[in-house]
């Protein structure tokens, strides 16, 4: 299986405070891969070097074999490479709807075709589909500021999807969100997955984590302490002093 | 299509403001000279209100320069108007220019955006207004420019104060257009994505620094344009009207009408050139009732003029 994003060696270092200490993993095409670690062992900032956000101190990040290393998030987004956050992330005074379309909007044609060309940039009917794929479609037409805050975790990661991306990276999906809700959630990822898309997902809900993942990387203080199946990394015995402290 | 209608009715309504109406058997007589100049001065300001609402209301931006970029316009079609360049060619290259100089003022001050770039739109205000004060040659410094001439289209001289206001008015309804056009389209979503949240933005492929730097262009092009229709309109500038302090005022224009919204700056033009109007009959004490008013409305009604009605007919609806 080939290799989608290629993280090698991966520092970042705020002043004298070592985040993201040599950290090297692949993401292989087609899997769903687990990034999990107790508060503070760098799994965001991991995320953010990866994504533009941060530029690292030190090491290489390739998408299918070209380096994107310090890359803009529109660039890399444009590549391929979208993302959600730890915080909700949406646009409170736009429709569920058109959140959805602002998503995509970016990745059809030219922008001054953009300018001139149909205001849903020709994405209404993908919106409409990802809207009752995410179980939205009641909600398409209210400000995106209404919704619950699982309703909007949903959307979140709905926007995720609109682009056709490669590679989506998924931080923190699960919090905050109610276990119904969580569970289709999870049955909606799976299906995405199934039809070929590749994510990296932090979390901290292990059940949810250990469920939709195929492979688990632990951090903790930075570095990779563990890496496997998720029967694998639950009798870790790194893992539990990590998450139990002994 | 109801948009469409009710900015027809709007239209229509607009045009027939200052006619004497007295002929169709109507007892309304129209508006007099100064009002006809008072209203055609607020379809300028409100050009210029379009653009500071662009980049501030929709991009989430700040300027203190639209007030300067108003003066370019204003002072370019004076002076090329004096050597006999058609209004038509000086308007659009007022446009142009402010555009230019927009991209040029924006494009080293999107790495440090809102405050930061207020405080750059700050400088470049009290430097144009320096030029127009002191480079005495051009623009006649303190003494300003006079006898600027009104346009004239297709032969006919739009010398008449309602005709210009038709003129305006007609300019106005397409520069109104144009900005719907671009708010409506996903250039205009791209821009309140800006407001909102430019992290999530960046993250999902808007160029923020580009759509920065393009709804900024185009606000001050607003500016610029606007400056053109002002010189004829009043047929005089010197450089008071492009200081600091009517740059803060188009701020306080949108603020006020509703940052954001689409009416917002008509209406906060409205606010900022006939409210002073109505109040003079209070003579010295008109400006301290206008800025009790616009405190009262700040603090009360943080979404403008246009947010409360909105709120207004929202509690309406069952």
């Amino acid at each position: 299986m080939t290799a989608r994003l290629e993280v090698r060696d991966l520092s970042k270092a705020f002043g004298g405070v070592a985040a993201v200490q040599g950290v090297s993993f692949d993401v292989r095409d087609g899997e769903i891969l687990g990034v999990i670690g107790p508060n503070g062992s760098g799994k965001s900032t991991l995320f953010n070097c990866i994504l533009g956000q941060l530029l690292p101190s030190a090491g290489t990040v390739a998408l299918d074999g070209s380096d994107v290393t310090g890359l803009r998030p529109s660039t890399l987004n444009r590549l391929g490479v979208s993302r959600t956050f730890q915080l909700l992330q949406v646009f409170p005074r736009l429709t569920v709807r058109e959140n959805l379309i602002l998503a995509g909007q970016e990745h059809r044609g030219s922008r001054l075709g953009r300018l001139f060309g149909a205001r849903d940039a020709g994405l209404g009917p993908e919106a409409d589909r990802m809207l009752e794929f995410f179980r939205l479609g009641a909600l398409a037409h209210e400000q995106a500021g209404s919704l619950s805050y699982g309703q909007q975790k949903l959307l979140d990661a709905a926007m995720a999807f609109m682009s056709g991306s490669r590679l989506v990276l998924l931080d923190e999906p699960a919090g905050g969100v109610n276990p119904t809700m969580l569970a289709g959630l999870r049955d909606r990822l799976a299906e995405i997955n199934r039809v070929g898309a590749t994510f990296v997902v932090i979390e901290h809900n292990m059940e949810f984590v250990m469920s939709l993942c195929t492979r688990l990387i632990v951090l903790a203080e930075g570095r990779i302490i563990a890496e496997g199946s998720p029967a694998e990394v639950r009798t870790n015995a790194a893992v539990i002093e990590a998450y139990l402290g002994h | 299509m109801r948009t469409f209608l009710i900015a027809l009715a709007l239209l229509v309504v607009l045009a027939l403001v200052p006619a004497d109406l007295t002929g169709l058997g109507l007892p309304y007589p129209g508006l007099k000279r100064y009002g006809t100049y008072i209203l055609t001065l607020w379809l300028v300001t409100a050009i210029a209100a379009m653009g500071v609402n662009l980049i501030v209301g929709y991009a989430g931006q700040e300027t203190l320069a639209q007030a300067a970029f108003v003066g370019i316009g204003a002072y370019l079609t004076a002076i090329a108007g004096k050597h006999g360049v058609p209004f038509g060619i000086s308007f659009a290259a007022s446009g142009l220019l402010t555009f230019v100089i927009g991209i040029a003022l924006g494009f080293p001050a999107l790495r440090v955006q809102k405050h930061y770039l207020a405080f750059v739109t700050l400088a470049f205000s009290v430097l144009c207004w320096l030029v127009f004060r002191n480079e005495t040659a051009i623009t006649g410094g303190v003494m300003g420019l006079r006898d600027i001439e009104r346009p004239i289209l297709f032969g006919l001289k739009l010398r008449n104060a309602q005709t210009f206001y038709w003129f305006v008015l007609a300019i106005t309804a397409v520069m109104t257009f144009v900005l719907w056009w671009i708010v409506q389209s996903p250039w205009g979503r791209a821009f309140t994505a800006l407001r909102e949240n430019p992290l999530r933005a960046e993250s999902l492929g808007v160029d923020v620094r580009l759509y920065t730097l393009l709804a900024f262009a185009l606000g001050c092009a607003y500016g610029g344009m606007a400056g053109s229709l002002y010189a004829p309109l009043v047929e005089f500038i010197d450089p008071s009207p492009f200081a600091l302090g009517p740059s803060l005022l188009f701020m306080l224009m949108v603020v006020i009408g509703g940052s954001g919204t689409f009416a917002g700056p008509f209406v906060g033009a409205g606010v900022a050139v006939l409210l002073p109007e109505w109040l003079r009959a209070w003579e010295t004490w008109y400006l301290l009732i206008y800025a009790a008013l616009v405190m009262i409305m700040m603090a009360l009604f943080p979404g403008g003029i246009v947010g409360l009605a909105r709120v207004s007919v929202r509690k309406r609806q069952p």
